[in-house]
């Protein structure tokens, strides 16, 4: 079994991490710090970190005010209270003014788990990638979390970036490169493509070594970048394979399918299916639990993959 | 300068309000001349800032929470020299720099982005949080509507400039006591004002938000304050130094007609 970690956890400690090397890193929570993993940041740097309380509409107005007036700012909650219910501050005072705030939302996804419906965000990557300027990222694993955050800190401007709950398994070695907006080819195949976001790309890597056993060869890429969406790595795997697949822990309506599917049609039409959330609320349960009966697991894919052949 | 003068600066300056609204065809009339005096004397005495160098490391920060009284924003920082009077005629319309609500990337002055209620005070917050970590002496001031007072996002970042002990911070209420759909009373009451923002932990001070002398003294009050953000309930009327507008909740959002326009300009002691 590979060793897990969730997103989160490799977001607090590359917080402290970027802390260290640069002095205009900002954090702020909403009363979730231990949850977000912020604490460890404002364990470290105790007069770098503001905690705003259960408020994230302010959250996201003064993290604004902060980075108008120079700092860095990385503001977390968790997503359904981040992308949701601050949408509008998000859209208005971060991204019209292009602010460096980087809105970093945990507890993304149906593996929220037992928390239930009111907490299991699968309209965040939707709302955010409307937003012009707005960099959306989604990691995969504890090691792409590390190395997406360090880029995402280091450049100026507005982003948000999709953290999970639940420990999931390390895809990546810390010597692989993997670089924001350039999506990852993390299986070579020539049949069909697999273009998977966040937790999603583990499941697909399993579901694609089921199916090369039955010989169908399944291109896996990890599309941690949702905006600006890597067209050319889709384009070509729509050329090559010949149909796409995309899957991820978030509504089938807006988020990863969408964008992959705006390339398609305009670039190179090509058959596609979804696996995500389909259009419906979730509910308390464990997250594997959930995966299963809301269809977001390898086995999914391996349907889903079948349905297009 | 004598309270005079600061009187005929606000008089241009709402002569600049009545010839951009009604160049415009649309706009907010009657909140832009209420808070005339109040921005006057911020950008003309109160806040330390150089038309010349508007990013100017250490200056004051003036956002306009309201941000539906543009108008008002533009006219005070073309008459302190930020960019020609003339433009103001160019109000709303296609390619000007002059959005219907005020844009940071377009003007010079603009500290912030603003139009939806209540996200300027919000940004305030973080603009004094900033300064305080920096040590920058600047301070920051934020204007908002009373019915701004409204949303919900207000209090949220009340409580943190009270709880952060923001004492470079000073909010400035509009008190005219008008929105869009009538007095506040009638729509969503937000009486008490000044017990609000005590109980948020701020220095609250009540003025006529028409009389200089009055807006002089309670800056200074804010100054003198530590430990605390401050308040100041301005007492105004909307569409102040126009007859036909004053206190008069038709004319929030609404433009003068030419006959209007230049009676308005008249009782200014303007030219038309």
């Amino acid at each position: 079994m590979a060793e897990k970690m969730a997103t989160r956890q490799a977001y607090g400690k590359v917080l402290v991490e970027i802390g260290a090397e640069n002095p205009n890193l900002v954090v702020m929570d909403a009363d979730l710090s231990k949850s977000t993993m912020t604490a460890e940041f404002s364990k470290a740097y105790p007069e770098r970190f503001f905690n705003m309380g259960i408020a994230e509409q302010n959250l996201y107005g003064a993290a604004t005010g902060l980075a108008l007036s120079g700092k860095v700012v990385c503001a977390s909650t968790f997503a359904m209270f981040a992308a949701g219910r601050a949408f509008e501050i998000i859209r208005n005072s971060i991204g019209y003014t292009h602010a460096n705030v980087k809105v970093c939302a945990t507890h993304a996804g149906i593996t929220v788990g037992e928390d239930g419906a009111s907490h299991q965000t699968f309209e965040d990557l939707a709302l955010m990638r409307t937003i012009p300027g707005m960099t959306v990222v989604n990691p995969s694993d504890g090691v792409s979390a590390r190395k997406l955050m360090k880029q995402v800190v280091d450049f100026d401007g507005p982003a948000y970036v999709r953290l999970g709950r639940a420990a999931v398994p390390v895809c990546y070695g810390e010597d692989d490169e993997i670089v924001l907006g350039k999506g990852n080819q993390v299986r070579a195949g020539k049949d069909i493509t697999v273009i998977a976001t966040g937790i999603m790309v583990n499941e697909a890597l399993i579901a694609a070594e089921e199916l090369a056993a039955e010989g169908i060869d399944v291109r896996v890429i990890d599309m941690h970048t949702i905006k600006p969406l890597d067209e050319e790595i889709i384009v070509k795997a729509a050329q090559e394979t010949g149909a796409i697949v995309t899957a991820e822990e978030h509504s089938v309506i807006g988020g990863l399918g969408s964008a992959v599917a705006e390339v398609v049609v305009k670039k190179c039409p090509v058959k596609m299916a979804m696996v995500g959330q389909q259009d419906t609320f979730g509910e308390s349960g464990k997250p594997d639990e959930l995966k299963e009966k809301y269809g977001m697991t390898a086995a999914d894919i391996v349907k889903a993959v079948k349905g297009l052949r | 300068m004598e309270t005079k003068q600061y009187q005929e600066i606000a008089s241009r300056v709402r002569v600049g309000i009545v010839k951009a609204v009604h160049s415009a065809g649309s706009g907010h009339p009657g909140g832009s001349l209420s808070a005339a005096d109040i921005v006057t004397a911020l950008y003309f005495k109160e806040m330390n800032i150089d038309p010349a160098n508007p990013k100017m490391e250490g200056r004051d920060k003036f956002v306009l929470s309201k941000g539906h009284a543009a108008p008002v924003q533009y006219a005070a920082l073309a008459e302190r020299g930020y960019f020609p009077v003339e433009d103001l005629l160019t109000l709303r319309k296609m390619g000007s720099k002059l959005q219907g609500h005020p844009n940071r990337d377009k003007v010079p002055g603009i500290e912030m982005s603003t139009g939806s209620l209540g996200q300027g005070f919000s940004v305030c917050v973080g603009m004094a949080l900033a300064n305080k970590m920096d040590g920058n002496p600047g301070r920051v001031y934020t204007l908002l509507g009373d019915g701004e007072l409204q949303e919900g996002l207000i209090w949220e970042a009340a409580m943190a400039a009270g709880h952060y002990k923001l004492d470079n911070l000073v909010a400035i209420v509009d008190w005219n006591g008008l929105q869009i759909d009538g007095n506040n009373d009638d729509v969503i009451t937000v009486k008490p004002i000044d017990e609000k923002f005590e109980a948020f932990g701020f220095n609250v001070i009540v003025i006529d938000g028409h009389n200089f002398e009055e807006i002089f003294a309670a800056f200074d009050a804010a100054r003198a304050c530590k430990g605390k953000p401050t308040a100041i309930i301005a007492k105004t009327h909307k569409g102040q130094g126009v007859s036909f507008m004053e206190d008069v909740a038709g004319w929030h959002g609404k433009a003068p007609s030419a006959d209007e326009a230049q009676q308005a300009v008249g009782e200014l002691g303007g030219e038309w």
